[in-house]
């Protein structure tokens, strides 16, 4: 398969899963109000004379990005379940990696959306100053986003053919959040305490490393989860 | 154009598939009658490539592009519209929707509404729409009729009429056997993974067909 | 079944063993002079994580060659290792904060090896969950086998991040590239309860695996109604 034609096929299964979202827009809102909820409940639950904003904020940041992405993350695959829709997407003449890919964009556009009305809250809500540091925390926020949504778009493909698919996919995704939570958490801490860049670079290699690795494995594995 | 070898296929202890075996050449309309979980659906999805068989093989000239399909289920995604369906599906196969698709099958004044939205009746005839969106040369059709009234049935018939002058092949699945003779060239009775009868309808007519399929599957 | 018979004969002798090693390690071993009588469970606890984190690695492998080759034997093997490594990791988690209170002052300590094995039981159990969700056998094994291949790749991951947190954990004293700094008596009675470990993790696996092929033969003859009772 030549690779132009692996990302047409891609970019159209994608862009057709985008405009049902835009569609009914019902899925979007709601993990924009998650986002925003979940960082009330920070806001309340934690006391201000305590711990200062700035220490808590990566914690939080990642949190709350943690759980709207596995709570996004079925919605691509139920899509095609509604009327067998994937079996005429199996019938196409596409491979199968372009229907991975495809529905991998359509996840990081959607988790990239709910990001991009999240940061900007959190600085608002915490005071926290993310302006002077975009450019860094973006990309941070990238390379940790691509390597979980990689592997729980894989997962979401299993899971939503189970009765449980929600809570499954949560149960089975997160241990493989954790690591690249975990560096994320560790490299946007000094990012926001304006620490330089070289400073971060072994966490950021670190992400690299683990987006490599789950692409290229999610991108072999995905037949097995769908032929028969 | 399509031809199974010795399919055998089975779930935990039910043997869909049994050792099925046949060729269908251009401008062959196949129609397979047989009661619930006979195994057609099986049948077709093993033929389609959507399962793979556990013995033999099907093989189906020009592979995955050559085939259309009909399944229980539209395949249709509720929210978009029938031309953004019909557009999305054509994609995949990288040609242009026809441009008539709509027009034969009356979905005129219904292009830009969604899918959603429609009647059973209609969703079907999108779906049959969608099947024929790359001109395929191999028609799998699971219970076709489903929901299409007279008129739609009628349309829909003498579609396959003209897939078949085009000297193109069908296989067509159903339990009902007054909807199928008419179109079929060829005639087969399944029963527990098995044709029981495979022959040239050589101008049986459908109650004639009812008697003897009636007769075989008791 | 000859399989599950010889999976429980060697369990048996496994555990009359893991008997003979601990009043080895109680009563023949010396006491070690920094940690005590705690030091004991070393010879449960390492021999035991050293399994836990193989039997993943069992699984990962069996389920590549599952998807190759798709032999249900694959799958069924997998099944089994997943659900004793998962005893194995619960044996750790149980017995580590026993040995950390006394030593580290503290039941649970985010210590390196503790939270890989806790990440090794978490695995375990979505693995198993997942297999528990999927009823169609043949979906259920490559569902399982995606999971475990995924989950093999993610323990260097986690090794690699649970040791960039500074740990309390004793060092590596057996394995490491130096002559073993054990007194060897002690290094004696460590090797044997890894020997016991073993052949402990051979005896359940053939049993689990003895289990499972019955429980398929039964539901291949004729809709056997414990199959779909349990279904």
């Amino acid at each position: 398969m030549r690779s132009p034609e692996l990302l047409r096929q891609a970019w159209a299964v994608a862009s057709k899963d985008l405009l049902i979202e835009f569609r009914s827009r019902t899925a979007i809102v709601s993990a924009a109000m998650f986002v925003i909820l979940v960082l009330l409940v920070f806001t309340f639950a934690r006391d201000p004379t305590a711990v200062a904003a700035i220490d808590l904020a990566p914690s939080i940041l990642w949190v709350t990005l943690t759980f709207a992405a596995v709570l996004a993350l079925n919605r691509a695959f139920q899509l095609e379940l509604e009327n067998q829709a994937l079996d005429g997407l199996l019938l196409a003449p596409i491979s199968r990696s372009s229907i991975y890919l495809g529905k991998l964009i359509a996840n990081l556009v959607f988790v990239g959306t709910v990001e991009l009305i999240g940061v900007p809250l959190l600085a608002l809500f915490f005071n926290v100053a993310v302006w002077p540091y975009a450019g860094p925390l973006a990309l941070v926020i990238a390379l940790a986003t691509l390597g979980f949504v990689s592997v729980g778009t894989l997962f979401s493909a299993m899971t939503v053919r189970t009765r449980v698919s929600d809570l499954l996919l949560a149960v089975l995704v997160l241990p493989f959040m954790i690591p690249p939570l975990m560096w994320a958490a560790r490299a946007t801490g000094p990012l926001l305490a304006g620490r330089p860049l070289s400073e971060i670079a072994g966490w950021l290699k670190m992400l690299a490393a683990y987006d490599i690795v789950f692409l290229a494995l999610a991108l072999f594995l995905f037949p097995a989860t769908v032929n028969e | 154009m399509l031809l199974a070898e010795e399919l055998r296929h089975s779930f935990g202890s039910v043997k869909a598939l049994d050792g099925i075996s046949f060729r269908l050449q251009p401008g062959q309309t196949l129609a397979i009658f047989g009661p619930n979980g006979a195994g057609k659906t099986t049948l077709l999805k093993v033929l389609a490539g959507l399962i793979r068989p556990q013995h033999g093989r099907a093989h189906v000239e020009g592979g995955r592009r050559a085939i259309g399909w009909i399944g229980h289920q539209a395949q249709l995604y509720n929210q978009l519209t029938v031309t953004e369906n019909l557009r999305f599906w054509a994609s995949l196969y990288d040609v242009r929707v026809p441009e008539d698709v709509l027009a034969r099958l009356g979905l005129e004044e219904h292009a830009s509404r969604p899918v959603g939205a429609l009647s059973r009746g209609l969703v079907q005839r999108v779906a049959i729409a969608r099947a024929l969106v790359h001109n395929p040369a191999v028609l799998l059709l699971d219970e076709p009729f489903t929901g299409l009234d007279r008129t739609a049935a009628e349309t829909f018939g003498r579609l396959l009429g003209q897939h078949a002058a085009a000297g193109r092949a069908t296989v067509l699945v159903t339990h009902n056997v007054e909807e199928g003779t008419e179109l079929a060239t060829d005639v087969a009775f399944m029963r527990a993974g098995r044709f029981v009868h495979f022959a040239p309808r050589a101008g049986r007519g459908p109650e004639q067909v009812g008697e003897e399929y009636r007769r075989a599957i008791a | 079944m000859k399989l599950l018979r010889a999976g429980q004969w060697i369990t048996g002798l496994a555990l009359l063993l893991l008997a003979g090693v601990y009043v080895r390690a109680l009563a023949f071993t010396p006491v070690e002079r920094m940690q005590g009588l705690a030091q004991k469970i070393f010879y449960l606890h390492v021999p035991a994580a050293i399994w836990a984190e193989t039997a993943m690695i069992l699984v990962g492998i069996a389920s590549v060659f599952y998807l190759f080759l798709k032999d249900p034997r694959l799958d069924r093997f997998a099944a089994a290792s997943a659900e004793v490594g998962a005893v194995f990791a619960v044996i750790i988690l149980t017995t580590g904060p026993i040995w950390g209170k006394p030593i580290w002052g503290t039941w649970w300590s985010w210590d390196a090896r503790l939270t890989l094995t806790l990440f090794l039981f978490l695995l375990y159990m979505g693995y198993l969950l997942l297999r528990n969700a999927v009823s169609d056998p043949g979906e259920r094994a490559r569902f399982s086998a995606v999971l475990g291949i995924c989950g093999m790749v993610l323990v260097p991951f986690i090794h690699f991040s649970v040791y960039m947190f500074r740990t309390l954990h004793p060092m590596p004293i057996v394995l490491k590239p130096s002559s073993p700094s054990l007194p060897p008596a002690m290094l004696a009675t460590w090797l044997m309860s890894l020997g016991v470990f073993t052949l402990l993790y051979v005896g359940f696996v053939m049993q689990r695996y003895g289990l499972s092929y019955l429980r398929e033969q039964l539901e291949l003859a004729g809709d056997g109604g414990r199959g779909r009772g349990e279904g």
